[in-house]
């Protein structure tokens, strides 16, 4: 496969991943806004700064109201990361790997750009958002189940994959650092639960509100939490899964082309190294520190697929 | 579909026959099926300057056109003696010359056409193929009447386009097919595939490893490249994608470099090698040239098969095929004057407003006049054009084209079409894909083709015998 191939279905998986995590986001923070309108623009801050815009949004527009947030985040041409930009990258770069996928796979990628598109087009009103961050979690549901129901088990679908949970692992691992300070079990805290809304943001910006609440009863502690999202291996959001599917990844394609490589050993060390101390420990040595370190090794295992399999020159 | 007496040509009168017995909504709805379909698939071009609609679709019309079995051997013979002939140009303009010697096409329409490429004088590209795939466009007057318009043997696109309007026709139409015998247009990429690898270079060893080349996704026919690629099972690669390893052009894949064998390029000679041609081309491999002339790959099509897209060097094809084949030519050409002789450019001035004018290298439709449609302001335009820069031009009559049915809201209306069959040249031979590329006027009366210019398209069938 050629490496530019590769590269691009990395990236179109990686930006159809940021495509349905922006959508959880903006999910997240516009529930906060409508319960509880005093804590709103922190609440849509947290949210910009978890998608990595919030400079940007602040150099374009300054104060934090939900209707320039949501436009910001799903259709801003300034913005890299809308909705709108991530979901034509994701289709360039499908056309570009066009050979490489299954009709039905890529044209699910165009039927979503097509389908979002449209939607985006105007500026999305209040009691129109919640139906269009649906179909934009639908769009997404569709080309995954294409990209899983038809293409070849081959290189080209490890390195999608690759793709997808690296994006993933990023994306919970920003959502785990903005919110660190509330999962800290600081001296306000101990022994108290954390604010019921605040970890409600959190559990439903990874779409695990409900999973929860079936593992872990009423029982909400920041502790919990945060081995959920970090070590919890059956829940497709976590650290520990992202990293997991990652390291199963690479050792396909180590198997598949014969020649172990940097990535699939910075992957193992990920997984077992890492992912493996209990929640406590990782506490002990510092929340904000562990996942300021593991998105540093996620980053680091980005640039070293893309060198070990050549995407670039 | 109707003749000239009236009453239905012999090749519809299956079709005709179902048409009539269909309800005309449904067909309207199929029209819009089809619209979808195509845009789902992203069957869509690219116009040039045109921001506002960087993608749009070729109009597609569901009422096929259908050329009966006899009328296409004979077409089919006519394309197979100008393509032999074109690839017997294109060998003695780069080696001995003797049809310049002979006199029978000036040294000046070589020496001044920008295809030509010097570098290419005394080379053998692999198994002597210059024109692995051309397009020959072609009109029809009368019933038994058929003229080639031009031939396209730079890089002919719309290939992909013939398959995927069967395919549409197929999916809208079966119960169609089950009662008129069309021929098979489907085995095209194989063939492709086929003759690509049958004019492998002399170092391939193996296999041979074949690869599309293109300008990217930005390129207006970028769906078109991928198609073929993707249904030759072929790597579609861009020039940043290659490199010259060990004296072989080879591809950079997530594995190393690996070489190829024989490159179906889509990008223009002067893009190929920023060492040898323009030195400010990204698009093309540094070095690929060298790699060619040692043997190691095969350019398909060879380059500088330009200089046979030539428009006034079409005037002389009748010559051409008479001098290599030292047969008449079976398809003849459309009357045509060369501006560039006094006498020929007087003519064209003086009968300017019955005439279609067309530059010289232009393509896609774009700097033409078409004079019965052009007003006074635009006439005498394109007569300051003429007289300031006569050798561009080339001017033709209004052939009074027939017309095929296309399916308007207000039923069937005439429209004018051409015909783009497409050709394949290997040291094995010649093949022909029984159809080809049917190009429509969407506009009443209007003789322009090009989907540049809002034209649409239509499946074309060949009728088995």
């Amino acid at each position: 496969m050629l490496g530019k191939t590769a590269a691009s279905l990395f990236w179109m998986a990686r930006y159809l991943e940021r495509s349905e995590n922006n959508a959880r986001l903006i999910d997240a923070g516009f529930r906060i806004a409508l319960t509880r309108s005093q804590t709103a623009a922190a609440e849509w801050k947290s949210v910009l700064v978890t998608a990595g815009v919030n400079r940007a949004f602040v150099a374009a527009h300054g104060d934090y109201s939900s209707a320039r947030v949501v436009d910001f985040m799903l259709r801003d041409p300034a913005n890299p990361s809308s909705i709108a930009s991530v979901i034509k990258q994701a289709r360039d770069n499908a056309r570009t790997a066009r050979t490489a996928l299954t009709r039905e796979a890529w044209e699910a990628v165009n039927t979503n750009w097509m389908t979002l598109t449209a939607l985006l087009k105007r500026p999305v009103r209040d009691d129109d958002l919640p139906d269009v961050l649906t179909a934009i979690r639908q769009q997404s549901a569709q080309v995954r189940g294409a990209l899983n129901g038809t293409m070849l088990r081959n290189d080209g679908f490890n390195f999608s994959l690759l793709g997808t949970f690296l994006e993933r692992a990023d994306n919970t691992a920003r959502i785990l650092d903005v919110k660190y300070y509330l999962l800290l079990p600081s001296v306000a805290h101990i022994g108290s639960s954390i604010d019921n809304v605040q970890w409600e943001t959190i559990l439903r910006s990874v779409s695990a509100h409900r999973a929860y609440r079936w593992l872990y009863g009423a029982e909400i502690s920041a502790l919990k939490i945060a081995e959920f999202l970090i070590l919890y291996r059956q829940l497709p959001r976590s650290l520990a899964f992202c990293c997991e599917r990652m390291e199963d990844n690479l050792a396909q394609l180590e198997r598949g082309y014969g020649a172990e490589t940097e990535a699939g050993r910075m992957a193992r060390a990920l997984c077992h190294e890492r992912l493996s101390s209990p929640i406590q420990a990782i506490f002990d040595g510092g929340l904000h520190e562990y996942v300021t370190a593991f998105l540093r090794a996620n980053a680091a295992l980005a640039r070293q697929i893309e060198h070990d399999y050549r995407f670039v020159e | 579909m109707r003749s000239q007496e009236g009453g239905t040509r012999s090749p519809y009168r299956e079709y005709c026959e179902w048409f009539d017995a269909e309800d005309s909504q449904r067909i309207q709805h199929k029209t819009q099926q089809a619209e979808a379909l195509f845009r789902t698939t992203g069957i869509t071009f690219n116009v040039y300057g045109d921001a506002d609609a960087d993608e749009r679709l070729i109009p597609f019309d569901v009422v096929p056109r259908i050329i009966s079995a006899s009328e296409w051997r004979r077409l089919s013979r006519g394309i197979e003696q100008r393509v032999r002939a074109l690839n017997a140009f294109l060998h003695d303009i780069y080696h001995r010359q003797e049809i310049l010697r002979a006199g029978r096409v000036p040294t000046q329409l070589i020496a001044r056409n920008d295809a030509f490429l010097p570098m290419m004088m005394g080379m053998d590209p692999p198994g002597g193929i210059y024109t692995h795939i051309s397009g020959t466009d072609i009109v029809r007057t009368g019933t038994h009447e058929f003229y080639v318009l031009e031939d396209n043997a730079r890089t002919p696109s719309g290939v992909s386009y013939m398959l995927e309007n069967r395919e549409t026709m197929l999916q809208m139409f079966p119960e169609l097919f089950a009662k008129v015998a069309v021929r098979e247009v489907g085995d095209y990429p194989i063939n492709l595939l086929k003759s690509l690898s049958a004019c492998a270079p002399p170092k391939c060893g193996g296999t041979p490893t074949v690869a599309v080349l293109t300008p990217g996704i930005h390129n207006s026919a970028y769906y078109e490249h991928s198609f073929l690629a993707d249904h030759m099972g072929a790597e579609l690669v861009e020039g940043h994608d290659l490199r010259v390893v060990d004296g072989r052009v080879a591809m950079r894949t997530t594995q190393g470099y690996r070489a190829i064998d024989v490159v179906y390029r889509r990008v223009d000679d002067d893009f190929l090698d920023p060492l040898n041609f323009r030195p400010d081309s990204m698009l093309g491999v540094p070095g690929i040239w060298d790699v060619y002339r040692d043997g190691g790959i095969t350019i398909a099509n060879a380059p500088g098969t330009g200089i046979a897209d030539d428009k006034a060097l079409y005037s002389y094809m009748p010559d051409i095929i008479e001098f290599y084949t030292g047969e008449k030519a079976l398809l003849p050409n459309v009357p045509t004057w060369r501006c560039s002789e006094p006498q020929h450019l007087r003519e064209v001035l003086d009968r300017l407003p019955e005439l279609v004018v067309k530059e010289v290298h232009g393509s896609g439709g774009y700097g033409m006049l078409v004079g019965p449609a052009a007003s006074k302001k635009e006439l005498a335009a394109f007569r300051a054009k003429l007289e300031a820069n006569p050798g561009n031009y080339i001017a033709q009559p209004t052939l009074s084209l027939s017309t095929v049915p296309i399916f308007t809201k207000k039923g069937l209306a005439p429209r004018h079409v051409d015909l783009r069959p497409f050709v394949l040249m290997s040291p094995q031979g010649i093949t022909i894909t029984p159809g080809g590329l049917t190009r429509v006027a969407m506009t009443r009366g209007s003789l322009v083709v090009n989907s540049s210019q809002g034209g649409g398209t239509k499946d074309t069938w060949v009728l088995e015998d």
